[in-house]
């Protein structure tokens, strides 16, 4: 999720090399699946014990991709090394990319790599993995033991983690950060000028003309990539309307897009936009993260990612705290449900070689040491609880704060892991209603007809949430 | 042919034959045959469903859009580059003084023939990666931060470029900014093509036509253009092919690879996301065939169109 599209000159050559051969007239990629054969799995070599789980054996070499994105790959040398200490004759092949579809998707169908973290902009569509049965169910691994022992692995994990890696009943996706949304601000600007951090559109409608006054624009998002808006649009839409609207709205309802209190929540953006609250121009991510801490504009809305992501950049003296995405007030049917989840997710390939030493990675990568380290080298959370116990940030301390009040549902929006389409549909239209060319009402209008046509698609298999 | 002399011409043709045929024809028979199956890429699972992913071609409204805007380009592309590259070619050539020397071009023409021919020497991908910078929509693009210091555009409203779908002619804004960089970058190799054209031709036509009084418009009209039928023909079908590729550009420029809300999508986009965002691989080979086939039917109407007598020097 935490994109980096910026351009790998190489790869973007190759990719576009490769799909200008597409174009005319139609092959090239299709060369590199050429008359490919299942590869045989041995992967039953080792004894099976509560220490050794999966019974890997104790030779052979495990292949292990990172995507090398907001959260670098510092924190999986460290899994490396825990995992290792356990098995020191086991050779992990480590290597790091932000081109996870580009590398890894080719090799699927013959000899993947053993471990995918399948993740950025250049991801490979997860309901498609599952659908064509590419990647391997994990159940198993939840109910392994935990690294350091003391129940399962399932027990360490924070709530959500699991629901976030299932798909249509199994468990297939180890989400491995633990992801907090909402809108940021410099708690010490905000100390300085006495303003208050608001809760709802109504009192940041009241702030705003005073950071105004003092040149700043109350508001700045990534305009380029059409899902940064769409998190908040959604967790608007959930607040407003509640847990129930947004589940229909996944599970393709009649008319979900219509339900009480969506539009009222579309519509302070509306006002938002019209009332010219937004920093001008269309910045990409980067550019409006670097203009948020260049003091050009008081909120913006983005993941806990962000502290790493701009870690070279940051100004001194600049403190960084998120905070709740803003509510309607009063009508608000889940005002205090936190835009929080796992992401970041580790796929196994059906066919990776080595599926036991695999699974018995991804259990070091959960276990309390490698959490713990992922939360000191990131400055996020890890899925696992308690990873950012010991960890001394303001941006982290602000996000754990959040957590601990927020109640047990979490904001959760699963129709673009769902469908592809309704995924860019929702994107166009979520750029075309923060640039004022759609109103709330034609953008439901028009949500509304994509999930209609998803629905009557029968080329696209559906797919149910229930909480 | 002497049976020895068969033997050597086989055997030198044969390892890239083969190659050709392994890495090229081979591929390309195996997007046709995927075109005729479910597949969706991730597996080695797939059904053959016949025709019915080219049946599926007619009723999607995004490649009835991307046809539209290929077509665009497939008009613009060509048009607009061969005209600029003509004219700096005859500019560069013959559109400077005559003198005792003959015929010659401007001032400088060499230094400007680098020049132009520039952005060739850049890869694509750079040309664009360049031009976001340029087109960057706040006041530190570089069009945008000039034109705000010199007043021209409001800084709370600046230009925003690829990321404006309104319509300019009846055609998205985003498109006529993309065709600008296309231009450009297409402009110098041609204006060389051109300028060898040019000076291929006898220098003693121009002095006769000099002499009988011709002005420069005039030379350029009845003597350089038709005498350079022959390049600027073949030169519209190689700038067809690339006006019905432009992935690079749209990929990398455009938001949501094909935005805003779909007012760049091409052909080349529409097969990314179906093949790899979507998973409908055989549909996507499906689209690229089509294409494939429209380019090469294009292509042989174009050359027959232009089809005439030579004239030898």
């Amino acid at each position: 999720m935490s994109a980096t599209p910026e351009l790998d000159r190489r790869t973007l050559l190759r990719r576009a090399a490769a799909a200008g051969l597409l174009v005319t007239p139609a092959a090239g990629l299709l060369s590199a699946c050429a008359g490919s054969t299942p590869s045989q799995n041995n992967d039953n070599a080792g004894e099976k014990s509560n220490d050794n789980p999966f019974g890997v054996p104790e030779s052979g070499a495990v292949k292990v991709v990172i995507f090398n994105g907001g959260l670098g790959d510092k924190w999986a040398q460290e899994d490396k090394a825990i995992f290792n200490a356990k098995h020191p004759n086991v050779t992990v092949n480590m290597s790091s990319t932000q081109k996870i579809k580009t590398e890894e998707q080719p090799k699927m169908a013959t000899t993947p790599s053993d471990v995918v973290m399948n993740s950025g902009a250049d991801i490979m569509d997860i309901s498609t993995l599952v659908n064509e049965g590419a990647i391997e169910p994990l159940d198993d691994l939840l109910a392994a033991p935990a690294w350091e022992g003391g129940g399962t692995v399932a027990d360490t994990l924070l709530p959500g983690t699991v629901a976030d890696g299932t798909y249509q009943g199994k468990f297939y996706v180890v989400n491995i950060a633990y992801t907090v949304w909402g809108n940021w601000y410099n708690a010490a600007l905000f100390s300085k000028e006495g303003w208050t951090p608001p809760k709802t559109f109504e009192e940041f409608f009241a702030l705003a003309p005073k950071i105004k006054a003092k040149g700043m624009a109350p508001y700045v998002y990534d305009a380029v990539h059409g899902y940064y808006p769409r998190w908040a649009l959604m967790a608007t839409i959930w607040k407003s309307a509640g847990k129930q609207a947004v589940i229909d709205i996944d599970n393709l309802k009649e008319n979900a897009w219509r339900a009480e209190g969506v539009l009222p929540a579309l519509e302070q953006w509306e006002k938002l936009v019209k009332d010219k609250l937004v920093l001008p121009g269309r910045l990409d991510h980067t550019q409006s993260q670097q203009a948020w801490l260049d003091g050009k504009a008081a909120f913006i809305q983005v993941g806990t990612w962000l502290k790493n992501e701009m870690a070279e950049t940051i100004p001194p003296g600049f403190e960084m705290k998120i905070s709740d995405y803003w509510g309607l007030g009063a009508t608000d049917k889940a005002p205090n449900d936190v835009y929080a989840g796992a992401g970041e997710g580790i796929v196994v390939p059906s066919k990776a070689p080595n599926k036991a030493a695999a699974k018995e990675f991804l259990r070091a990568v959960l276990s309390k040491a490698g959490s713990a380290k992922f939360a000191e080298l990131t400055k996020s959370l890890a899925s696992t609880a308690g990873s950012g116990d010991n960890v001394q940030d303001s941006a982290l301390a602000s996000a754990n704060e959040l957590m601990k009040n927020a109640p047990k549902d979490l904001v959760s929006v699963k129709y673009w892991n769902f469908y592809a389409d309704l995924d860019k549909e929702s994107q166009n239209l979520s750029q075309e209603l923060m640039a004022g060319r759609l109103t709330a009402a034609q953008f439901i209008d028009k949500m509304q007809a994509a999930a209609d046509k998803v629905a009557k698609d029968s080329s696209i298999k559906k797919q149910t949430r229930d909480a | 042919m002497r049976h020895g002399v068969a033997r050597f011409v086989t055997g030198f043709l044969a390892l890239p034959v083969g190659l050709y045929l392994c890495y090229v024809v081979w591929p390309f028979l195996q997007a046709a045959g995927y075109s005729l199956t479910d597949w969706g890429g991730y597996s080695d699972r797939q059904q053959f469903v016949g025709l019915e992913n080219y049946l599926r071609l007619f009723s999607d409204e995004l490649i009835r859009k991307a046809f539209w805007h290929n077509v665009f380009f497939l008009v613009t592309v060509p048009l607009f580059t061969i005209a600029l590259a003509l004219f700096l070619a005859f500019l560069l050539n013959v559109g400077g003084r005559e003198d005792k020397a003959g015929i010659r071009g401007v001032f400088g023409s060499s230094l400007y023939k680098v020049i132009f021919f520039f952005p060739q020497v850049l890869s694509l991908v750079v040309i664009a990666v360049m031009w976001q910078q340029i087109y960057r929509a706040d006041g530190q693009g570089l069009i945008n931060g000039v034109l705000m210091k010199i007043g021209l555009v409001n800084p709370e409203d600046p230009i925003t470029f690829v990321y404006d779908p309104e319509p300019f002619l009846g055609v998205p804004a985003v498109l006529w900014w993309l065709l600008l960089i296309a231009v450009w970058s297409g402009a110098g190799f041609y204006m060389v093509l051109f300028s060898a054209a040019m000076q291929s031709i006898p220098k003693e036509i121009y002095e006769a036509a000099l002499l009988d009084g011709a002005g420069r418009f005039h030379t350029f009209f009845r003597l350089t253009l038709p005498l350079l039928r022959d390049t600027v023909s073949v030169a519209w079908v190689y700038l067809g092919f690339i006006a019905l590729d432009m992935f690079a550009l749209v990929y990398i420029m455009t938001p949501s690879q094909g935005g805003p809300n779909h007012a760049s999508e091409i052909f080349a986009s529409v097969i990314n996301f179906n093949a790899f965002q979507k998973g409908q691989f055989g549909y996507a080979c499906a689209i690229a065939v089509a294409l494939a086939i429209f380019t090469i039917l294009l292509a042989a109407l174009q050359l027959r169109i232009t089809r005439r007598e030579r004239i030898e020097y």
